[in-house]
């Protein structure tokens, strides 16, 4: 029996854009490293940058293609503020997790 | 198709009309530059040349204003930006709160050891950021803008290296605010593909315009994306649970610039998006809207209730706020920013320009009597302040019953703007809700101010540090008292000045 193999159309990449995105969202919900938990944030600016360049293809704009460079330029900054916190906050308490950072509740 | 086939068109680039981010950037970067090339100032220089350049800004910012009484407001950079009366009077409040910040956090950086020319570099940084979200009229210099302002944000967040508690809050800042930009940049994203432009301009064209490029599906799923990170930013419920432990965290004159400069920065892009670039589907967005502000008036107000820490009381009322707020973001979005606006926007803008004064006023108290270590901030502490500094315990009284709500206040006129937008839009629930919710926010502020006046001494009260009122915060305190019985007593002119920021650039309504 023959398959036909269809080629990937836009679809594809939104949905597993979006796939990847919410593999981010609930790493960031349940996973305790700080770094981790930052890792899935940078996942889920990945996948947003993946529809932006999807949808490029399929609009036929640069508009989106380009955005994608500033995405990237807005998510190297956060690795640097964002290493820079978890440092400061490890060089205190080696081996900390989220759950350990949790003096101040209400 | 061939996307190397579109030539590119470099914008012509009207300088005068971006002339604050230019005047803010340059001097924030020769602060930073030329501080940490020479020996430590001489004290207050830092903070007096940071409130230099807030009141160039300011003042280039009044020119500005007149000329676009005289031209009409319009776009400049490509569509990019927005350069209109709305605009202006957002630098203008972001301006104000900086000079209000920097006063007093001059005092506040010697008292805890951490001087240094960094924390003023990031406040010029944000509101560098806080300003191109005004401006915005795209979606994606509207979130660049907000990241500016973010990680400036997280920085400062965790800038007092000494207390455990600021890293705390910086991480938690960090970590839930870089949540909420993926969800903004997938909304963005999502109206990209479905309405095939990120300016505000093509978006609203695109209802009518384009049909075959408008994906109504994938616009929906983006605006309630767009929605949540909006809220996040705003501290809406439910998306506010950042917010007690970032303003408890935080050292206490970051906390007021987050209250006044992070809100206004906010609610002015949610304006901008929602009522001026998302006007066609503003029947979608509306409801949500008004189920987010009900339920930030409740539970902003309820939960603020039971606090002990005064601090986090101010930011469970700050959540209130932002309900209230939200009350004039949904009337503004009956008239979807057009002429039948009849209070919503206004009401709006005016808000947030006197709950910046009024927030700034209140932290600039805790932070002074948060005494050295920025710890003691619990109910507990401000115990016998009237005795101890009548004046101080006077002014705390002014911004809480403003914040309240009581009439000859700022807050008054606050709330009367934004609740009579609400009727004149029949929104009556909302209405109601709010004057409820009013109350029972009223009965927090009545609990930090039994605590000031009328409080017992209690053992150990003699040998706690004595409240020490610096000069410069001692100015800050003054004039948000000034304004605050000022605006209570003659709103008129300001209530006119709000009413001019319906006159906004917009392509829709022929702006």
């Amino acid at each position: 029996m023959h398959l036909a193999i269809a080629s990937p159309t836009t679809t594809w990449y939104l949905v597993l854009a979006s796939l990847l995105f919410a593999i981010g969202a609930v790493g960031v919900l349940v996973r305790r490293n700080p770094l981790v938990m930052f890792m899935c944030i940078e996942l889920m600016l990945n996948a947003v940058n993946l529809t932006f360049v999807a949808l490029a293809r399929k609009l036929g704009d640069i508009g989106g293609q380009t955005t994608v460079f500033f995405v990237m330029v807005v998510a190297a900054a956060e690795v640097v503020v964002g290493l820079g916190i978890i440092v400061s906050i490890l060089r205190r308490r080696p081996s900390a997790t989220a759950d350990d950072i949790a003096e101040l509740k209400g | 198709m061939n996307l190397a086939a579109t030539p590119f068109i470099a914008p012509s680039i009207d300088w005068f009309s971006i002339a604050p981010m230019l005047i803010l950037l340059g001097g924030g970067l020769v602060l930073l530059v030329a501080a940490s090339l020479t020996p430590a100032w001489p004290k207050h220089l830092y903070s007096l040349s940071t409130i230099a350049l807030a009141v160039a800004t300011i003042v280039v910012t009044c020119i500005q204003w007149g000329r676009i009484s005289d031209s009409g407001p319009r776009f400049v950079i490509g569509d990019a930006l927005a350069y209109d009366h709305f605009s202006m009077f957002g630098i203008i409040v972001v301006c104000v709160a900086l000079i209000l910040v920097s006063l007093i956090t001059d005092d506040f950086v010697r008292r805890e050891s951490m001087d240094g020319p960094e924390i003023y570099g990031l406040y010029i940084m944000a509101v560098i950021g806080a300003i191109v979200m005004i401006m915005s009229n795209d979606l994606i210099v509207l979130f660049l803008g907000l990241e500016t302002l973010s990680i400036a944000f997280y920085v400062l967040a965790a800038s007092n290296r000494r207390r455990a508690e600021s890293q705390e809050a910086g991480i938690k800042y960090f970590v839930l605010g870089g949540f909420s930009s993926a969800f903004f940049l997938y909304g963005v994203a999502l109206i990209y593909g479905g309405t095939g432009s990120t300016n505000f301009g093509r978006i609203v064209a695109s209802f009518d315009f384009v049909p075959l490029h408008r994906s109504d599906s994938m616009v929906l799923v983006g605006v309630a994306l767009l929605l949540i990170g909006l809220s996040f930013k705003v501290a809406a419920v439910p998306f506010h649970f950042w917010a007690p432990d970032v303003y408890q965290g935080s050292p206490t004159p970051v906390t007021a610039f987050f209250a006044s400069v992070g809100k206004m920065a906010a609610f002015a892009a949610m304006l901008r998006v929602l009522v001026i670039a998302l006007p066609s589907w503003k029947d979608d967005w509306r409801p949500v809207v008004w189920i987010i502000a009900i339920l930030t008036l409740v539970i902003g107000s309820i939960s603020a209730v039971v606090q002990t820490n005064v601090k986090r009381m101010l930011a469970y009322s700050s959540i209130s706020h932002a309900g209230f707020i939200l009350i004039g973001v949904e009337a503004a979005g009956h008239a979807g920013g057009s002429s039948a606006d009849r209070g919503g926007m206004p009401g709006t803008m005016l808000y947030l320009l006197i709950y910046a004064v009024l927030v700034v006023g209140t932290f600039a108290i805790v932070s002074v009597v948060g005494r050295t270590g920025d710890a003691a901030t619990d109910l507990g502490s401000f115990r016998g302040l009237a005795r101890q500094k009548p004046l101080l315990a006077l002014a705390l009284t002014v911004f809480l019953l403003a914040q309240a709500g009581v009439p000859l206040t700022s807050g008054f006129i606050a709330k009367f703007g934004v609740i009579q937008a609400a009727v004149e839009q029949h929104s009556y629930a909302l209405a109601i809700v709010a004057m409820v919710s009013a109350v029972i926010a009223a009965f927090l502020y009545l609990r930090i101010l039994i605590s000031v006046w009328l409080a017992d001494p209690e053992a150990g009260d003699d040998a706690r540090e004595t409240v020490r009122v610096p000069v410069s915060t001692a100015i800050a305190i003054g004039f948000c008292v000034a304004f605050t019985l000022y605006v209570g007593f003659n709103p008129g002119w300001f209530i006119g000045l709000s009413e001019t920021v319906v006159n906004v650039a917009s392509p829709a309504f022929g702006g």
